[in-house]
């Protein structure tokens, strides 16, 4: 029996209380997600990625208001990223919002920094725009269409032109039901800057959860965002998510990804440089142990000249865990004069991991400077040697080693505290 | 208490290969050690096996350390017990800066003491490293570079020096330190590690290839060593008789055949 309805989107919206133009996009993106056959290993996109062991019925969507009320969060969780700038925090369960407090100084800039759900209520204008137009379609496979009917909580962000918020945006999305459909939508309008973390996150668990996400980062001209997406959900839940960033002219996008939670992951990523002098950086760390199996595809796409994209994604593996990088490259015809670098680095902890690398370039332009380089490697001995010869014993020698490995990545993530956090995790995980 | 390094009867192998051929040495805190001799008699490989290099296989023999058996023990042991190895290529550490792995050496002392130990204290740890630094001549700018990554050869040395200076050895094996320094870089690296040698009490073994770096760290002793053997033992004369002759006299003299 199918979990995931009409009835069921209809049912959503009403516990919601949305107007009718979102229960009308719900019920189309439903059609969508219909007529659109489960993904299968035939499909370029889902050749290393199978969903035979997944029964995508039983999780069913999540209705607004049976989240749980006694959920134990961790504390960190929801805290103040730092002690001198008050910015926005905001904490959901299961989509429904616990905790939520924007600064006075953001506010009077006119900053919005709300839930989803809140942005439909009281920003309808903006929603319409931005909301599943400009970053992730629904018409983009499988997932995107079930989320465009059933998403549920999630982050929204909006700054003003030429606002420059300097405090940051820090948004956690914590599950305890297992039926995650968090949408995140920042857009930074022409001139303004932001800094935006969102960190998605559960207690391990025994029964199979679903993440169904989006994430669309709209950079206007001039402008930058600085986002954060930190995964560390339990490694029973089943992730497919749909990002996107766009960046317009002289615009920047400095992007991190940091996966260290669920069973599987299949993610697609796409950087969108749109205007000249667009800038963009996506930065990947992930570890993965146990049977974790991570799949993502990444896209950079150059659709104006004198762009540059530079993305860098690092992993160790650890156990029989697999890891699937496939990244591309695309510089449209006239977009000349581009920058565009690819790098998969994968760390083997275990000879039983496996780490797949597939880079791609589809070039269409002739004045163009595009590299990629993925590698593979091992802990190096002599470093561990040399660690040791210190005094330092080798548990901690591979911890600082694998932290090493990862620190010009976490150099990336504007907050101490929150690097300091994921190499703890990491700790943990080398175990 | 002082220590002191006594090597007995050791031979040591690189997989198949046997390096060393019946070493005995005994190297007591307060004093230096030269060991000179040409490529290939087996310096460094005494060097790495006393270090605990996965790589170097001790066949036969005996090391004690500070009285007890230094051959059973993990290579960090070797160090939390006192004994220190300069190295004369000493690998780089990506991501690492050198703040915090010198910080994590202390912490590891601290910590094998007492496992509840928090470790040094920012600004006490930000104290020690500046005073040591300033000792050496070493921009504070590079704590906070990944340890030896893209260093020349003399800033390599001088951190392994600030190194020596931070965990505060008993007995120290310096591994062609002067190898690729210029002459500036030789002498405060030099002046730098003999002071330590005299504030702490140290012992060192200093293994080189010439006389020039014992100009600035006058040894007591000096030993050369030809096809993993030590073939001639006296006092700081024999560096200026090896500078002056060479190796042939004591190649003739202990009927070693020079390698191609």
């Amino acid at each position: 029996m199918t979990t995931f309805t009409k009835d069921a989107v209809e049912k959503l919206s009403a516990s919601l209380n949305e107007p009718a133009w979102m229960l009308e996009f719900r019920l189309k993106a439903f059609e969508i997600y219909e007529a659109t056959p489960m993904p299968t290993t035939k499909d370029e996109a889902w050749r290393r990625t199978n969903l035979r062991q997944l029964n995508f019925d039983e999780f069913g969507p999540s209705i607004n208001g049976d989240a749980a009320t006694d959920a134990v969060i961790p504390s960190y969780l929801g805290e103040q990223l730092t002690t001198d700038k008050a910015g926005g925090n905001l904490l959901q369960i299961d989509g429904v919002t616990k905790k939520y407090n924007l600064s006075d100084e953001l506010k009077a800039q006119g900053v919005i920094f709300c839930d989803m759900h809140e942005a439909v209520a009281q920003h309808p204008d903006l929603i319409k725009q931005y909301f599943m137009t400009k970053g992730v379609q629904v018409t983009e496979g499988k997932f995107a269409a079930l989320h465009g009917a059933f998403w549920c909580g999630g982050t929204f962000l909006y700054v003003p032109k030429n606002v420059k918020a300097d405090a940051p945006m820090h948004s956690v999305l914590w599950s305890e039901n297992g039926r995650t459909f968090t949408h995140t939508l920042a857009v930074v309008e022409t001139g303004a800057e932001a800094i935006l973390m969102d960190e998605y996150a559960s207690a391990e668990g025994e029964v199979p959860g679903l993440h169904n996400g989006v994430i669309e980062l709209l950079v206007g001209d001039n402008a930058s965002l600085v986002y954060a997406g930190l995964q560390d959900f339990g490694q029973n839940v089943w992730q497919f998510n749909h990002e996107r960033g766009r960046v317009g002219r002289d615009g920047k996008l400095d992007w991190v990804t940091s996966i260290m939670g669920t069973r599987l992951t299949k993610a697609f990523q796409t950087l969108e440089l749109d205007q000249q002098g667009a800038w963009g950086r996506m930065s990947g760390i992930f570890f993965t142990n146990g049977r974790q199996h991570l799949d993502m595809d990444t896209e950079q796409i150059h659709n104006a000249g004198d762009t540059v994209s530079d993305l860098l994604y690092k992993g160790a593996l650890k156990e029989k865990s697999r890891v699937v990088w496939q990244g591309m490259i695309k510089a449209l015809p006239g977009s000349q004069r581009i920058d565009g670098f690819q790098a998969n680095r994968n760390l083997m902890l275990d000879k039983t991991a496996r780490a797949d690398s597939i880079p791609g370039l589809e070039i269409e332009a002739d004045d163009v400077r595009c590299t990629h380089a993925s590698a593979v490697g091992k802990l190096d001995e002599e470093e561990l040697f040399y660690l040791m010869s210190r005094g330092i014993p080798r548990k901690t020698a591979v911890e600082m080693s694998v932290q090493g490995f990862f620190d010009p990545l976490m150099r990336r993530i504007p907050y101490e505290g929150i690097q300091e956090r994921i190499f703890g995790r990491i700790v943990e995980k080398i175990g | 208490m002082s220590i002191a390094l006594e090597i007995k009867n050791l031979h040591a192998s690189i997989g198949e290969q046997p390096i060393l051929k019946g070493i005995d040495l005994l190297v007591k805190q307060g004093e230096i050690h030269a060991l000179m001799g040409p490529n290939g008699s087996g310096k460094s490989t005494l060097a790495y096996t006393l270090a605990g290099h996965p790589a170097y296989e001790p066949t036969a023999g005996q090391v004690i350390f500070g009285g007890e058996d230094l051959l059973e023990m993990e290579a960090d042991e070797r160090s939390r017990a006192g004994l220190f190895l300069a190295f004369q290529y000493p690998a780089a550490v990506p991501g690492v800066t050198l703040a915090k792995f010198l910080r994590q050496t202390i912490n590891s002392r601290r910590q094998a003491e007492n496992p509840e130990d928090k470790g040094i204290s920012i600004p006490a740890f930000r104290r020690l490293l500046t005073e040591k630094m300033d000792m050496l001549g070493i921009d504070h700018k590079f704590a906070g570079r990944y340890l030896n990554e893209g260093f020349s050869g003399g800033e390599k040395k001088r951190v392994e020096i600030l190194q020596m200076a931070t965990v505060e050895p008993k007995i120290a094996i310096m591994d062609e330190t002067d190898s690729g320094l210029d002459i500036d870089a030789l002498r405060i690296v030099s002046e730098g590690a003999m002071r330590l040698y005299r504030e702490m009490n140290m012992g060192a073994l200093v293994i080189t290839h010439y006389q020039r770096i014992l100009d600035y760290i006058k040894p007591d002793y000096v030993h050369i060593m030809m096809d993993g053997r030590i073939v001639e033992s006296g006092g700081p004369d024999l560096a200026l008789k090896l500078e002056e002759h060479g190796y042939d006299w004591l190649r003739e003299k202990h009927g070693v055949v020079e390698e191609a």
